[in-house]
């Protein structure tokens, strides 16, 4: 999200790919993306390893914060999956951790968001998609299909509402996936436009100042409510998750 | 918009190398992250239920301890109204002795006083019969001259008094 202060605004190239690693990531397509899932990974894992390191039985901040991401994500599973949550718990505690730290760290200056691409997103929505698929085929084999039938409904109704109940399912997989992207990148875009603003009115010379100071004082608050959106966003994706997970063992 | 940007063959790398990354990122946290979590928790959850339990076992042992001193309190108490009662019963016995040889006494020396009474009495009556002849006998002998038959004056001597309720 650099402004490049050019005269034009480009609010769209902080989204391209670029291989990241030099020559290596170059030869194998590793982008700068890549390496912000990397980071972010590895500050999940951080917060876990270095938190629990002094196994204290009264936690200091960083194992408190720990301890406290843990008791969240294990509590929302069994809440909205039930007792067969606890299966599912770090399949959900990775997929909001990932999202969580890509979104946050996105919002440092020069840092790329990885779940602004669609691709991205769309790879996340599919891969729950097709676990909680996979997850009803194996609870309830052919049983499943009966999801897609509402009760007590007029025979006549019926096929109709069937079409529109597997629309809905599969339409997740989109509501999913553009949830997060157009979220996370329009909040960017503003950011970049915002940011480009600042430096072109303060070009202007002494008229410009104060739109300038007025775009900078947005900016400041676009930016708390990015850190705003980074969560609820994170926190969106795995409670739907969970309820899908939920729907998957429970048909309803 | 470079998102949709499917000429470079970075907008799908970047998918695959996020594939990986994801589950790589998923075995560290199921397999060491996680557990490494729930184990503290665990031992925290096992210490503070051991520390309860210990704290259950001290309030019985306190409980105890307090039920045997009050029933020690109460078996004392028990045993102190009981020396009281035997006391105050042995004192009361002593009294009902002491006051039952007084009163033998009193009620001897009662009988001594009314056995010296009657005599004293029985003496005053003989003295009485005595003055009584006397007298008759002078009034008699003044009146008449004659002093009268002994025997005739002894018998009406007697006849009187005993009408009057005396000898």
């Amino acid at each position: 999200m650099a402004a490049e202060g050019s005269s034009s605004i480009d609010a769209l190239g902080q989204f391209q790919l670029h291989p990241a690693l030099g020559f290596i990531g170059g030869s194998v397509n590793f982008t700068q993306a890549n390496l912000m899932m990397v980071i972010s990974g590895i500050g999940v894992l951080a917060l876990l390893w270095f938190g629990m390191r002094p196994r204290a039985m009264v936690p200091g901040r960083l194992q408190a914060a720990a301890e406290l991401s843990y008791d969240t994500l294990l509590s929302m599973c069994l809440e909205q999956i039930g007792p067969e949550g606890r299966k599912y718990f770090p399949f959900v505690f990775t997929l909001f951790f990932f999202i969580l730290f890509g979104n946050l760290l996105g919002v440092f200056p020069y840092f790329f968001t990885f779940t602004s691409h669609i691709a991205v997103t769309l790879a996340l929505a599919l891969l729950v998609f097709i676990l909680v698929t996979t997850v009803a085929i194996q609870e309830h084999g052919w049983h499943f299909l009966s999801y897609f039938v509402p009760q007590g409904i007029p025979k006549v109704l019926l096929p109709l509402l069937v079409v529109i109940e597997v629309i809905s399912y599969l339409s997740r997989i989109i509501s999913l996936s553009v949830r997060l992207f157009a979220n996370m990148m329009a909040g960017h875009v503003m950011l970049e436009v915002f940011g480009a603003f600042i430096i072109m009115l303060a070009g202007l010379g002494v008229l410009g100042y104060f739109p300038a100071g007025l775009s900078l004082a947005l900016n400041t608050i676009l930016i708390g409510f990015e850190l705003l959106v980074a969560v609820l966003q994170a926190y969106v994706f795995a409670v739907l998750t969970c309820i899908y997970l939920h729907d998957a063992v429970h048909l309803h | 918009m470079p998102q949709l940007d499917f000429t470079t063959p970075l907008t799908i790398s970047q998918v695959i190398w996020g594939a990986i990354i994801f589950v790589v990122l998923y075995r560290l946290l199921s397999r060491n992250a996680l557990p490494l979590v729930s184990s503290v928790l665990e031992e925290r959850a096992a210490k503070i239920s051991l520390d309860l339990d210990g704290a259950r076992a001290a309030k019985a042992r306190a409980d105890a301890g307090v039920e045997e001193a009050n029933a020690a309190t109460m078996k004392a108490r028990a045993e102190a109204q009981h020396a009281i009662n035997a006391a105050v019963e042995e004192a009361k016995k002593a009294a009902a002795a002491q006051a039952e040889v007084l009163n033998a006494r009193l009620e001897k020396q009662l009988a001594d006083a009314e056995a010296q009474i009657a005599a004293a009495r029985a003496s005053a009556m003989k003295a009485l019969r005595q003055v009584a002849t006397d007298t008759a006998a002078t009034v008699v002998t003044r009146l008449t001259g004659v002093s009268p038959e002994a025997g005739r004056l002894d018998g009406a001597i007697g006849s009187a008094l005993s009408a009057r309720g005396i000898a």
